[in-house]
């Protein structure tokens, strides 16, 4: 059959339809039909048989006559005069004694979809509503709802909405349900079903007569509910609460999700619904079936935004297995990052480090990535991993690796060290432009330190002509640029040709306005280029910090239990493969730190906007620092943080040096008060403060010479900024 | 709400498709393939989107599942609905696969009219569902003399009466009025899956459990069936441990149709299975199994002096010498470059090769007996093979299954029907421990 054509099979099928030996054996009949069916299905055009297949519906053989109408509903709108012919046969089938006959053809009356049938259909589906068989009236419900499709213009008797709303009374609970879906539909406009106080009572005491769909469907419909008062709403909660542990996880998303709205006033308790779930959505993480385990996946990744510390005891189970597909991975290990502490950062990395070698590349570069946003509280352990790395002259691998640094050292300059020792070498092995503008990015920023940075750059100056991607020559011009001016003698004549080349024949309208720029600089002076280029930066590590405070529900309570949390995916991708967090021409970030230097001396109602940058050097021996404290006056100040933090005094000491400030002694971890002792500078001034930490809040003493109101101010909001970080994400 | 759903095979041929609200054009199907051709790898996400139209789809057995539905459906409800039905046409063809679909294409039309209307979901219970499908499943099996006589391979009569045949369980559930004659059976299956990692010194770092109890009815018309559990079974980490095989789970939860009033005395679950699969527990352990891991690995990596890379794998199996594990497949991946692979394997059985675009060597045991060690020597060709590239080399994944074991020691006591059934019933208990992920790190 396959090979005749489709025109040849459609006559064929034509005339065995047409056979009235064929109509005669009920078996040789259907299974032309079938055949036919076959077809459709296979995508062969078999409109041409409709009148044949109009006539196979009257037919007492139910297995033909769903088959006949599989193929009606897909062609009836193509053919509506000859739709016509079915209606009677459909309207007797409508009387029939078996209710699966009557439920059949008022189902397929229905799905006919043809506006010229509606005045037939009305009479029957009314009928349908009060017939004694639920299975009926499940499809009469809905069938209004398609009516209603149909003809949205005319609107749908008053009488009918009002038999819907009494329908919701209905023993069967599918019945009731597909009233609570049809007046939905039909009541659109007005906002959809009204649901009042004995509505939603009624509804609630049958949820537990419903499967699980049901449930789900009317738990979403009560969203829209308000209890009237606290005693109301607290009873809804205890009803529903088993709810939240169901081992089916769509009654358990929904049920949260109703719990969130209806708690959108009480944070306290979405947050204690949150830890109830957590044991089914583990448990979703684990089923069988991939799918259902990434959705769970996504929808941790939303509770963690509130909760930070909500899975931290069972990162375990964030663990890939080996043959999981490459979109659960990625979860995983974003998870992971979120999940590292203390106590598990070891274990978590050394988990990292064997995806790294994973075959499919993309895993490889999200675990190289992952280990990068670790590094940014662990730096230590996660260079070692990643600079190891770069020993296996992977071209993949090294091109993450060299990206991952990148966005590492912005973030946490005291790794530069071993970021230059590492970076000798790569250049043979990053082949993708991302990789080497990272490279070239690097080799700009610690030129001095990276002794054959000159003769990379040469490398790439020359083979500028075959070089395709205008972002690697846009990095090329400022790395070569920032060299030069730590480096004049070795990079005066490349930067020469470099520029000429990209004012004279580049072909990239960007890369030449970049040239421009810089050749204008360098007119204005070295100072001046100096200035723009090696400007100070803004603090972005203090960006980290207070990026990452714990969001209230309501942020995100509306994409919960919608596609929305399982599509992001694809965005954070691309970004992490492809962006970098700086932008790649990096000259307007230069331009606003200059106008940064330039403001601040200025008024003191700026103080908030201007973030004050702190620095470590010159370092202080804990001598000199004793000889400080007792030299100098002590000034007292409150730093109101909610929870005195209780963090080890290792990671309360990462966290300040995160923002440059130095923790020089501390007191053993038990005694109260605890105290512990700081000092940082700025620009001009040296604080050395002590911060001793007591029951109600944290008690600052500073001790600052000379005395700078604006500074202090501005390191006590970074101080409380630091405590509250810590303190959320050990709640 | 779902607004179509289609079957695609793998190469994206049509099986089935059925617009339910006449929203979306039928071109939604070609966009969707395209979609998943135009992706690099053979992993589509889950969800991918065309403008408003949505897809959400699910892969079993070699076919796509696909839903379009509006951006604001639940993905849970759409993907378990998704499983679901799978499920029920594995119920109903007797297995899921391209040529079953194609096979019962009427079949799954009648189903999916009956499953969902206007594109809500009406039912998923096969009890409801009995009544209204008509189709009967054409069963794509070949004849065979061994389904029909009680001999067993080898003659072995009583090892036959014993074990059901394989090919039970995978038929389809309505075929009773047909050739199989009103055979009334019933499979209570024990499923484990363990998900391992040990480290590189041989320490567990992880060993989860998930494991459920599935029943798949074939009768008729069953009142009710009492499963007894172990009786030292206790749920949650505070409770005392006795002396002896307590068996323990972390978490635990049951189908709604499960009574269990006699759970807490005497650790017995009451159901009256409805036909058809359904999972009747799930639970979960995590991190303290009650045996050993089945499987340890000691690897010796090191350069022979030609510049080969050799792999010295021995490989123990920790299980109870009566039982095995059979399937067994170690993958070793391998640094990038390797060209060759030459082997030395324990007995003829076994086989491994060089799988180059996965970059593993793969060492397949068909049987593997429990309390034996095998090893395996393989000598790699590794072009420029450096101190560094012995970094690629490992984790070794390992896939496996256990039949006749549980991971955590759960059994079945008894199977009672009751009233006893008039007639030939057969009952039959299932165990095996799936491996689902179970990594040595080297």
């Amino acid at each position: 059959m396959p090979y005749l054509g489709s025109e040849d099979m459609v006559r064929e099928l034509r005339r065995a339809l047409s056979n009235p030996n064929v109509q005669s054996d009920h078996l040789r009949y259907r299974n032309t039909i079938l055949k036919v069916v076959r077809a459709m299905s296979q995508g062969v055009d078999v409109s041409g048989l409709f009148s044949e297949m109009v006539k196979a519906c009257a037919t007492v053989d139910v297995v033909q006559k769903k088959l006949v109408y599989v193929f009606l509903c897909s062609y009836a709108s193509l053919n509506p005069e000859l739709s016509l012919l079915v209606i009677n046969t459909l309207r007797k089938d409508c009387q029939d004694p078996n209710p699966m006959v009557r439920s059949l053809a008022l189902r397929n009356m229905t799905n006919l979809r043809l506006p010229s049938l509606v005045e037939y259909v009305e009479q029957p589906l009314t009928a349908g509503l009060r017939d004694r068989a639920a299975c009926v009236r499940r499809v009469a419900v809905l069938g209004w709802a398609k009516l209603h499709k149909l003809q949205a213009s005319s609107d749908i008797d008053a009488a009918v909405v009002n038999e819907l709303y009494s329908l919701l009374r209905d023993p069967d609970p599918v019945v009731m349900v597909n009233c609570l879906r049809a007046l939905e539909e039909i009541l659109k406009e007005e906002g959809g079903v009204a649901i009042n106080k004995p509505i939603a009572h009624h509804l609630l005491n049958r949820l537990k007569e419903c499967d699980v769909w049901g449930q789900c469907e009317v738990l979403k419909i009560l969203e829209r509910y308000r209890p009237q008062s606290e005693d109301e709403l607290f009873d809804i909660l205890s009803l529903l609460d088993p709810s939240l542990l169901s081992p089916h996880p769509p009654v358990m998303a929904a049920t949260l999700s109703l719990f969130l709205s209806l708690c959108s006033g009480l944070p306290a308790a979405s947050l204690s619904a949150l830890e109830r779930v957590r044991g089914p959505l583990l448990a979703a993480c684990g089923s069988a079936s991939r799918e259902m385990r990434f959705t769970a996946l996504c929808h941790i990744q939303l509770l963690l935004r509130s909760l930070p510390g909500l899975m931290g005891a069972h990162y375990k189970r964030f663990f890939c297995g080996y043959a999981e597909p490459a979109y659960i991975k990625q979860r995983k290990m974003q998870l992971l990052v979120e999940l590292v502490n203390d106590e598990n950062v070891a274990l978590v990395l050394d988990e990292l480090k064997g995806y790294c070698t994973d075959v499919n590349t993309d895993t490889a570069q999200a675990a190289i990535s992952a280990i990068g946003r670790i590094g940014r509280s662990y730096s230590d352990r996660c260079l070692e991993i990643l600079t190891g790395l770069l020993g296996l002259k992977q071209e993949h691998i090294t091109s993450a690796v060299v990206q991952t640094v990148r966005d590492l050292v912005w973030v946490c300059p005291q790794c530069s060290e071993a970021v230059c020792l590492a970076l000798e070498g790569c250049e043979e092995t990053v082949q993708d432009s991302q990789g080497r503008q990272a490279l070239l990015w690097l080799l700009g920023v610690y030129g001095e330190r990276v002794s054959s940075a000159p003769y990379v750059l040469e490398v790439f100056i020359d083979g500028l002509r075959s070089e395709v991607s205008p972002g690697v020559k846009m990095e090329l011009l400022t790395a070569t640029m920032r060299l030069f001016l730590c480096r004049p003698a070795e990079t005066q004549d490349m930067l020469g040709r470099l520029l000429h080349y990209c004012i004279e024949e580049e072909t990239d309208m960007c890369v030449r306005d970049q040239a421009l720029f810089y050749y204008r600089l360098l007119h204005c002076g070295i100072e001046e280029t100096r200035k723009v280029l090696q400007g100070r930066r803004s603090d972005p590590s203090l960006g980290v910090l207070i990026g990452r405070p714990a969001e209230p529900v309501n942020q995100w309570a509306r994409s919960f239990n919608t596609l929305e949390p399982l599509k992001q995916s694809a965005a954070e991708t691309e970004s992490t493969s492809g962006g970098s967090p700086e932008p790649v021409t990096s000259v307007p970030r230069p331009n606003t730190d200059l106008s940064l230097s330039s403001l601040s001396p200025s008024p003191v109602d700026k103080v908030h906007t201007v973030p004050l940058s702190l620095s470590l050097s010159p370092a202080l021996s804990p001598e000199e620092f004793e000889r400080l404290w007792l030299q100098r006056q002590g000034l007292h100040e409150h730093v109101h943080c909610p929870a005195p933090p209780r963090c080890s005094p290792q990671s309360l000491q990462a966290a300040l040096q995160l923002v440059n400030v130095q923790t020089l002694a501390f007191t053993p971890p038990q005694t109260l008060p605890w105290r512990v002792y700081l000092y940082t500078h700025t620009r001009n001034t040296h604080p050395v403060m002590e911060g001793a930490v007591d029951e109600p809040g944290v008690k600052v003493t500073l001790k600052q010479q000379p005395r700078d109101d604006t500074a202090l101010k501005g390191f006590l909001s970074i101080l409380a900024t630091v405590l509250h970080t810590l303190s959320s994400e050990r709640a | 709400m779902i607004s179509q759903i289609f079957i695609l095979s793998s190469k994206g041929d049509h099986l089935i498709y059925k617009d339910f609200r006449g929203e979306a054009g039928s071109d939604a199907v070609t966009v969707f393939y395209e979609k998943v051709t135009a992706l690099p790898g053979d992993q589509p996400p889950v969800v991918m989107s065309h403008g408003d139209l949505h897809f959400v789809h699910v892969r079993q057995g070699g076919l796509y599942c696909v839903a379009t539905t509006a951006a604001d459906s639940s993905p849970f409800t759409v993907i378990e609905f998704l499983n679901r039905l799978m499920a029920l046409i594995k119920d109903y063809c007797g297995s899921l696969s391209e040529k079953s679909v194609r096979m019962n294409f009427a079949l799954i039309y009648e189903l999916l009219d009956e499953v969902v209307d206007y594109g809500y979901i009406q039912t998923t219970s096969s009890d409801v569902l009995k009544n209204f499908i008509q189709t009967e499943a054409v069963s794509s099996k070949p004849f065979s003399l061994f389904d029909l006589s009680n001999v067993g391979l080898f003659g072995a009569e009583t090892q036959q009466s014993k074990v059901a045949p394989s090919s039970a369980a995978t038929r389809p559930i309505l075929s009773s009025r047909g050739e199989q004659g009103g055979k009334s059976e019933i499979f209570v299956d024990v499923i484990e899956r363990l998900c391992v990692v040990i480290g590189s010194n041989g320490v567990v770092m992880k060993a989860d459990v998930e494991g459920e109890i599935r029943v798949k009815c074939y009768m008729p018309s069953c009142s009710e069936m009492r499963i007894g559990l172990n009786e030292e079974f206790s749920i949650g980490k505070s409770q005392l441990r006795g002396y002896g095989a307590a068996v323990r789970v972390d978490e635990c939860s049951f189908h709604q149709a499960v009574r269990l009033d006699e759970f807490d005395s005497h650790r017995i679950l009451r159901v009256c299975p409805s036909q058809g699969e359904q999972t009747v527990m799930q639970y979960q352990l995590s991190d303290d199994l009650p045996s050993a891991p089945p499987f340890r690995l000691f690897p010796t990596v090191e350069r022979d002096v030609g510049g080969r890379l050799l792999l010295y794998l021995k490989l123990r199996c920790d299980l109870p010498p009566k039982s095995a594990a059979i399937n067994v497949s170690a993958t070793v991946p391998v640094p990038k470059a390797a060209l060759s692979l030459c082997q030395e394997l324990s007995s003829p059985d076994q086989s491994a090769e060089l799988q180059p675009h996965s970059r593993a060597v793969v060492w397949q045991i068909p049987r593997f007996p429990g309390g034996t060690q095998l090893s395996a020597l393989f000598k790699l060709e590794v072009p420029g093979l450096s101190s560094a590239s012995m970094l690629e080399v490992g984790p070794v994944g390992l896939s496996f299954e256990l039949p006749k074991v549980t991971a955590t020691g759960l059994q079945i006591r008894f199977l009672r029907l009751s009233p006893v059934q008039p007639g030939a019933s057969q009952r039959w208990v299932r165990y095996v421990t799936h491996s689902d992920s179970y990594t040595i790190r080297i």
